[in-house]
């Protein structure tokens, strides 16, 4: 068991963030215990094309009840790397997010904002040979939060991932260049500054399809790992 | 390293129909949910029921837990271990996923079985993972068991962890009516906060 580089402590937000009210009573709030990782850190639970339905990549389409949802399609594409620049083939990369009016299908979300009847907001992909992933969907809406006085969040797709072993698993959410708002949002913001922009996805008009959709790219890069496998 | 680590951010509030759809009655598939176990799946079976509590005690009822552990013969099922000693149980992945918003209590719960060690010298253990609303970066922690005293007094692992705060790692056994179950809660803050490791 070689290989194994830390959580980069300065590239993730900290656990104690009081301008996010929300993490004044939830994010821990003594060290952590460090510990050697072990078997335990250096496995995890690997969910390949097994787990996708046929539609699970395209949210345009797997909400659909009696037409097209609203909004604009956009592509969102990427690579999922280690540290190394190296792919990270065959991991699951779930997706969830609002629809374009700002809101989710959640039952919790009561924001004054219409619910898509064809829009789920919710999809799965698997990375390919050179960490690919590719997912259809529509672009969100901001939306209105309770924080503080007239909070809305930027535009956003939240993002969950595997890799290789439980060391390497990471929920993050992707955000749309430019946003206005990300300034003002203190999710993103919580971010030290140097890495912030990693969260920012790339337009790209060779992503673009024409007469379709545009084409946004965001890479992502997990914790290096690179266990040799325990015999015996 | 050429590259650097992408930014962790909170699940949210709102990441039930995405990840826990099926909990959640939610029209999405889902692949990994509170029962990790089959009739054919071998060991003892035991139930995890616990809260996540935030800095005031109070109860949160939009975290989401992961659990990932090694089956009877304390083996994972990954590539990364390769002992075939320890047989493989092929009833049995060891991911369990479960979010806090749908029992009355707001609990969490999995139906699982009890892991081998995964050597000799260590204490059986699970590993748990919590996320939520709040959460900037998901929290590792591991679940010991109560009734596994000289194992755990041996446990390396738990050697790391300063003594008066090992008991926030260990799950309590309660033989009920319906089964073995193991009382886990999780504090994220406060007198009792729970060990939560860095690796």
């Amino acid at each position: 068991m070689s290989k194994f580089t830390p959580r980069d402590w300065a590239s993730h937000p900290s656990y104690l963030s009081p301008e996010y009210k929300s993490s004044r009573l939830r994010g821990v709030s003594r060290n952590l215990v460090e510990i050697d990782p072990e078997l335990a850190e250096l496995t995890g639970p690997a969910f390949g094309e097994e787990v996708l339905g046929p539609l699970d990549n395209d949210l345009t389409r797997n909400g659909r009840v009696n037409g097209e949802p609203l909004g604009e399609r956009i592509i969102v594409t990427g690579r999922v790397l280690d540290e190394n620049g190296d792919p990270v083939p065959n991991t699951l990369v779930e997706v969830w997010q609002a629809n374009a009016a700002g809101r989710y299908v959640h039952i919790r979300d009561q924001h004054d904002a219409p619910l898509d009847p064809n829009f789920l907001g919710a999809g799965r992909c698997v990375t390919d040979e050179n960490g690919e992933y590719r997912f259809m969907t529509i672009k969100p809406g901001a939306y209105p939060w309770g924080n503080h006085p007239n909070a809305w969040r930027p535009n956003h797709i939240h993002f969950s991932l595997f890799g290789p072993t439980i060391a390497t698993r990471l929920v993050t959410q992707m955000y749309f260049p430019g946003d206005p708002l990300l300034d003002l949002d203190p999710i993103y913001q919580s971010v030290p500054a140097q890495s912030r922009e990693r969260l920012v996805s790339q337009f790209s008009i060779d992503v673009t399809e024409e007469n379709y959709a545009l084409g946004y790219v965001f890479d992502i890069v997990l914790r290096g790992v690179n266990a040799t496998p325990v015999e015996a | 390293m050429v590259m650097k680590q992408t930014p962790s951010q909170t699940v949210g509030p709102y990441f039930a129909y995405g990840l826990t759809a099926q909990q959640y009655h939610y029209p999405h598939s889902q692949y990994a949910d509170g029962c990790l176990v089959t009739d054919q799946t071998q060991g003892e079976r035991i139930r995890i029921v616990g809260r996540v509590l935030d800095g005031h005690g109070d109860v949160v009822d939009d975290a989401m837990i992961e659990i990932w552990q090694a089956n009877a013969a304390g083996r994972f099922d990954h590539p990364n271990d390769a002992r075939e000693a320890r047989p493989l149980d092929p009833a049995f992945k060891g991911f369990g996923r479960f979010g806090t918003g749908t029992t009355p209590d707001n609990s969490f719960r999995f139906d699982t079985i009890k892991p081998g060690a995964i050597r000799d010298g260590v204490a059986p253990f699970i590993s748990v993972i919590v996320f939520g609303r709040g959460i900037m970066n998901h929290a590792y922690t591991r679940l010991y068991f109560s009734d596994e005293t000289t194992a755990n007094a041996a446990d390396p692992v738990l050697e790391k962890v300063p003594a008066d705060r090992r008991n926030t790692l260990i799950a309590t056994r309660n033989d009920t009516a319906t089964g073995v179950e193991y009382r886990f809660d999780i504090r994220m803050q406060g007198d009792n906060e729970t060990v939560f490791f860095d690796f």
